[in-house]
């Protein structure tokens, strides 16, 4: 007879929630007529969204200890609680965004249900408190994604991007994968508390087998958040991929596999801080210097937003390495704002290309600002705050990474991202300058391809763009709030 | 009374939003810009009037917690010198406005939604007495420059905003690392806390954001095209109040909060300041064009007005105050005068210039009068900062009296060849007879800037005595504006 564990079924809500939405959305794709699918898919959708992020409140509200629940192999606390959060508010911005995007119909059902499953196993794998159900909240959503990837075939480079994505996350997973497993013959644990107690127990600090573990750990989570030199995929992905979908990536994606890092760093391997803080913060400074030098040279606005992802994975791994409390602080509220912009700058890039039909580069951007003044409002804010300028959260959220290095004596590493904040200015400012200052004779490009006057009305995706505004700008005037909510999710994890 | 500093950020930020949110057409977005910008010389006034010029220490402040962990708040209020600072950027505000507001732009509502958001960025660097705070509006000033050039400048203007960016961002982000570094070593964000520091880099680090925005030789690289292609109106405010925001950074933050760099790095400063003034001056004589001159002009003025300040003793500082004030409403008004001048011509060259004061008295009047006082005639307000500046730097070195000397003969050289290369020899060929001399709009944005002017030049030490309690500036500035309320 085998033993099952008690299950906490509430502390597994909110991707319960989202699973019954992909189921949801699954059956409307069989059981109802065509024209009625995309409706009941976004709803379905947005509805598990919704209700996982309302979920994840009241977890966060009723959780003030840490408890692992279902033998350990889940945390339920205000740090994962934070993260599902995100990712749901993501979500929700995200079917807001895809909602009106052209795609043959048969698969509509299909993206919503994939969607909302990826939202689960991100939310699953925020909660994760060991080597096994982190390596399966990791593929659970991973698999998701690479059809997300892949699943509009009319689109040219959907399918080669799902494909390529495939490929390098597998390897990245298989890496991870085999982290684990050194990790786990080295200790014999696969809980994350438990790892770094055996760390302790059998005096394991610097053993070969473990810090190979530990190495290949970083590295597959680094795939992930796509961070150099783990990053080869990302612009071709992000510029392959159907833009709601990259929008969903580069914001969920990212939360995810950092905020899943910092938990296994702090609390499987303390003992190891004095090698992955230099590590973590190596893999920082690549990211910064391949995300804004090779940002500069793009001309399509969806890679230079996947560079400036990766630049942005070196921006929030800064306070990652620098292992204290007010590092985690840091790097939770950075993730409030940069999912936000993203999100918002992906949803305007969506809008753009509705618009013209053809592939967003900052030639045909020309005009914009004049033409769609909430959507070139917007997209300013969402560059100024890329940049880390105020009025957004972007800069709140630099000023703390940059203040958690400096407690913890890296000042070379603040002046390592001041310089990439001046680097990327130049790239963020051009689509400003695209938007706006570009002179009358090339204007004229942007009126060629649209049909029958102006495009109609997307309130679905005007209301994403505002929302991801609003927290863009509202970060930066109520920090204190969201810092003290940060605050408390950040003391979850044993600093 | 902490409300009225506070007002006077709000009201034009309040004002931005208004004219943004809103469908108005172009005449009432301009005309609801004036009047907030009116309103915020109102704001100003009721400052002055409620004012006490004899204590030492911050008034008209006010306080909140933005966040409690790295004990960063709103913190505004004013001392004696910021309030005149304040009183010349909405002055300047108001007459720029007006005089877009005449000139009429397109895109009315984002254009005077921005020099809004422009005014309320200004005032908040002149009040502001936290150091996040002071860096988060220097970079909101950043913003609407930015764009206020690279939408509505020049033929080169996207050149000139990508220099102008790059430049005063790679000070301002070295400016961000030592705040957080002095920030969070201190323990606090506050200006008025009274802690001094002693470490060179941190002072480095605010000295090269103000020198680029001032600009100081040899960080000025984009300063001919910023001026050059901006609106006139726009570089009226970059040269007149913009540049006036780092001479204050350099007062309120490296002098008084670095005094023992300060003292290092004087002589550094002071040659830097001097070069620029002879340089500034040669060049300026040298410009092929207007705002050539103008732009090089402020150069050599800011370099006068940083030997006032580096002096730092009593009359220095007091001089330097008075100066910037002078410096601001005539560089603000000359900018005007070559906008106008350059709508009736269509260009700025004084090779294609000239004749222009036959039949048009009013301009040869206005302009004759900016340049005489732009020249430090004595018995003009220029010429009391001047002189008090200079004696102030003479007891650091009589050299730099003398370079100070020297660059006040080479100031009536090229403010001479100016004005006579727009109103005297022969029409230029771009000078039609049917250009009209200056309209009563026109004259509503220029005058009451040389009526500042004149009024300071009858009472100069309406500033100079109120700037520093007791008139006692120099050494014991830092002792003053820690002063308790």
């Amino acid at each position: 007879m085998i033993e099952t564990p008690h299950v906490d079924w509430f502390a597994l809500a909110p991707e319960l929630m989202l699973l019954g939405a992909a189921g949801f959305a699954l059956m409307g794709a069989v059981l109802l007529p065509k024209e009625n699918r995309r409706d009941f898919g976004a709803l379905a959708a947005a509805l598990g969204f919704a209700g996982g992020l309302v979920y994840a409140v009241v977890i966060y509200l009723h959780t003030p200890d840490v408890h692992s629940v279902i033998s350990d192999s889940v945390h339920r606390d205000r740090f994962g609680a934070f993260a599902q959060v995100l990712v749901c508010g993501a979500g929700l911005l995200t079917v807001g965004v895809a909602y009106a995007n052209r795609m043959r119909d048969q698969h509509v059902g299909e993206f919503y249900a994939l969607l909302a499953a990826a939202g689960a196993g991100m939310c699953f794998l925020v909660t994760a408190n060991n080597l096994m159900t982190l390596f399966l909240g990791l593929e659970w959503f991973s698999i998701a994604l690479y059809i997300l990837c892949a699943i509009d075939s009319e689109l040219e480079g959907s399918l080669e991007a799902g494909l390529k994505y495939l490929i390098i996350g597998s390897f990245g997973s298989a890496v991870l994968l085999f982290g684990s497993a050194l990790v786990y013959g080295a200790t014999g644990e696969l809980a994350f508390n438990r790892i770094s107690d055996a760390i302790s127990a059998q005096h394991l600090t610097g053993d070969a087998l473990l810090v190979a573990g530990l190495a290949m750990i970083i590295v597959g989570l680094g795939f992930k958040a796509s961070a150099a030199p783990f990053h080869m995929w990302t612009p071709d992905v992000y510029e392959g991929a159907p833009t709601p979908v990259t929008a969903f990536m580069s914001a969920a994606t990212k939360v995810t596999a950092l905020v899943v890092m910092l938990r296994v760093l702090q609390v499987a391997f303390p003992q190891e801080a004095h090698l992955w803080t230099i590590a973590v913060a190596a893999i920082a400074c690549a990211s910064l210097a391949v995300g804004n030098l090779a940002a500069l040279t793009q001309r399509s606005v969806k890679r230079m937003l996947a560079y400036s992802s990766i630049s942005h994975a070196g921006f929030m791994l800064i306070p990652i390495s620098v292992d204290s409390e007010l590092g985690g602080r840091a790097l939770l509220f950075y993730l409030v704002p940069y999912a936000a912009m993203s999100i918002g700058a992906f949803a305007v890039v969506t809008a753009r290309e509705r618009e013209l039909a053809a592939p967003v580069t900052l030639d045909n951007l020309a005009g914009m600002g004049w033409e769609r003044p909430l959507l070139g409002i917007s997209m300013g804010m969402f560059m100024f705050g890329f940049a880390g300028l105020p009025p957004t959260g972007g800069f709140v959220g630099k000023f703390y990474a940059f203040s958690a290095a400096y407690e913890h004596g890296w000042t070379w590493l603040v002046i390592v991202g001041v310089v990439a904040t001046a680097v990327s200015l130049y790239y963020y400012l051009a689509v400003v300058r695209a938007m706006y200052m570009r002179p009358a004779a090339e204007l004229q490009l942007s009126a060629v391809p649209v049909r029958g006057g102006a495009p109609p009305r997307d309130t679905l995706l005007q209301t994403s763009v505002t929302l991801a505004l609003v927290v863009t700008v509202g970060t930066f005037f109520f920090v204190q709030p969201l810092i003290d909510v940060a605050k408390h999710a950040a003391g979850s994890l044993p600093f | 009374m902490g409300w009225l500093t506070t007002a006077m950020i709000v009201v034009p930020l309040a004002g931005a939003l208004l004219v943004w949110v809103f469908p108005w057409d172009n005449f009432t977005a301009g005309a609801i810009a004036l009047l907030i910008a009116l309103a915020e010389v109102g704001l100003w006034i009721e400052c002055l009037v409620r004012f006490d010029f004899d204590s030492a220490g911050l008034q008209l402040d006010q306080q909140t917690s933005w966040f409690s962990d790295l004990h960063v708040s709103y913190h505004v209020g004013m001392y004696g010198f910021s309030l005149w600072l304040v009183g010349l950027a909405v002055v300047v505000q108001a007459a720029t406005i007006a005089y877009a507001f005449w000139a009429g732009r397109t895109g009315a509502r984002a254009y005077f939604g921005l020099m809004l958001l422009l005014t309320a960025a200004i005032v908040g660097v002149f009040t502001a007495q936290d150091l996040l705070l002071f860096y988060v509006f220097w970079e909101a000033m950043l913003l609407p420059l930015y764009v206020l050039i690279g939408v509505w400048g020049g033929p080169g203007r996207l050149g000139a905003t990508i220099k102008f960016v790059i430049y005063t961002m790679a000070g301002s982000l070295l400016m961000l690392a030592a705040v957080i570094v002095l920030g969070l070593s201190q323990g606090t964000f506050d200006l008025t806390a009274s802690w001094q520091s002693s470490s060179d880099w941190l002072f480095l680090g605010f000295v090269a954001a103000f020198a680029v925005k001032a600009p100081l030789f040899p960080f000025h690289g984009w300063l001919p095209d910023a001026y050059r292609e901006s609106p006139p109106e726009v570089s009226a405010v970059l040269s007149g109040v913009v540049s006036k925001a780092a001479i204050y950074g350099f007062i309120r933050i490296a002098i008084t909060k670095f005094p023992e760099p300060t003292k290092d790095f004087r002589t550094v400063i002071l040659v830097l300041a001097a070069i620029g003034l002879v340089y500034g001056s040669l060049l300026a004589f040298r410009a092929p064009d207007l705002r050539g001159v103008i732009a090089y002009s402020s150069l050599a003025q800011i370099g006068l007005i940083t030997f006032g300040v580096f002096a730092a003793n009593d009359l220095g500082l007091n001089g330097a105050v008075l100066q910037m004030v002078n410096h601001g409403l005539i560089s603000a008004a000359l900018f005007l005068l070559a906008g106008g001048i350059e709508r009736r011509a269509a260009t700025g060259e004084f090779a294609r210039l000239g004749g222009m004061a036959r039949g048009r008295p009013i301009l040869a009047t206005v302009l004759m009068t900016t340049g005489v006082i732009a020249l430090a005639v004595p018995g003009s307000s220029a010429f009391a900062g001047e002189f008090a500046i200079l004696a102030g730097v003479f007891s650091r070195g009589w050299g730099y009296a003398v370079v100070g000397a020297i660059a006040i003969v080479l100031a009536a050289m090229y403010m001479l060849r100016l004005i006579s290369a727009v109103l005297h020899r022969e029409p230029g060929p771009a000078v039609t007879p049917a250009a009209l001399d200056l309209r009563p709009a026109e004259l509503a944005a220029i005058v009451p800037l040389l009526a500042c002017l004149l009024a300071l030049s009858v009472w100069p030490a309406a500033i100079t005595d109120r700037s520093f309690a007791g008139n006692r500036a120099g050494a014991d500035v830092s002792r003053q504006l820690e002063a308790s309320k």
